[in-house]
């Protein structure tokens, strides 16, 4: 069995307004950084899991992400996958 | 009310089950139970509600853990028999989770946690579960919310207003939804999603009782 670290990043499709990322803007106008054009706020999961080969884990991975991790809807994702 | 029994969900994180309960026991003589989110027999009840609150204290999203609870896998035959189901607030976004109802929930446009009574116009008799006439009619519930905006693509929008499943709107959005949508039903109109709490309007004293329509409706065939 193969051990890989994976780090998935959920985040609101550009059609969905992120309010939240419109407040942290706007703080971050506040404190003085200039140049922000867009800030929107995603999340980021980190996996450690087992599987035999990458193929395998990117199945499971994937699964993960269409049905718990995301909800397509609302929201899209990417991974990135490492071998420990 | 002969055996007619009203099963409602609780999760870990529900607030508003005993509200239910209260207004279908007390104000309406409708006998409930409560059902554990781990149970998955559903034989002795007719109708179900997924009530509002906070189920796995909304981690991750509103509504994404409680979608895999073994009750609402079993809710699956349930409402494919045509058993009605109500999901309110929390209830609403666990049905859209789920995929009983399309689109989702997302945080209010002002981040807002809003508790208001708000005016809602009725918009569609598809279920039953509203006193739709051929006059407009409006009714007042309260909402409790922090994640009540509708959202959804511009497909599902479309197939919700032309097939009559928009059951419910906001007279002033208080959320940004989209289409001011505040409730909507699945196409056979068994099920019926909304953000407005009706078991918190079922009695004068506490503030009106535009809610009870739609509890009672819970009974109908």
């Amino acid at each position: 069995m193969d051990q890989f670290a994976v780090k998935v990043f959920v985040r609101l499709r550009p059609s969905v307004l992120d309010p939240a990322g419109e407040a942290t803007k706007s703080a971050s106008i506040k404190l003085g950084a200039e140049g922000i054009k867009s800030l929107r706020i995603g999340k980021m999961i980190e996996v450690k899991i087992e599987g035999n080969g990458e193929n395998e884990v990117r199945e499971k991975i994937d699964l993960l992400c269409d049905r718990l991790f995301a909800n397509t809807v609302i929201e899209d994702y990417e991974y990135s996958l490492e071998k420990l | 009310m002969d055996n007619f029994t009203v099963g409602v969900v609780v999760f870990p994180g529900s607030n508003c089950d005993r509200d239910v309960s209260w207004a279908l026991e007390g104000c309406l003589d409708i006998r409930t139970k409560y059902l554990w989110h781990e149970s998955s027999d559903l034989s002795d009840v007719d109708a179900v509600v997924l009530p509002g609150g906070f189920s796995y204290g909304d981690y991750l999203r509103c509504g994404a853990i409680a979608r895999f609870s073994p009750l609402i896998n079993a809710l699956d035959e349930f409402v494919k028999s045509g058993k009605r189901v109500l999901g309110i607030c929390n209830g609403f976004q666990i049905l859209t989770e789920s995929g009983f109802l399309p689109g989702a929930l997302v945080a209010n446009k002002n981040l807002n946690f809003i508790c208001d009574d708000v005016e809602l116009d009725i918009v569609s008799s598809k279920g039953g579960w509203f006193n739709y006439g051929d006059e407009k009619q409006t009714i007042k519930l309260p909402i409790a919310h922090g994640e009540g905006r509708y959202h959804c693509d511009s497909d599902t929008l479309k197939k919700l207003v032309d097939n009559e499943l928009v059951a419910l709107r906001y007279k002033n959005n208080p959320n940004g939804s989209s289409f001011d949508i505040a409730g909507i039903t699945n196409e056979k109109g068994n099920v019926l999603g909304l953000m407005p709490h009706p078991e918190r309007a079922c009695d004068e004293t506490i503030g009106g009782t535009d809610g009870l329509f739609t509890l009672k409706s819970l009974i109908l065939k």
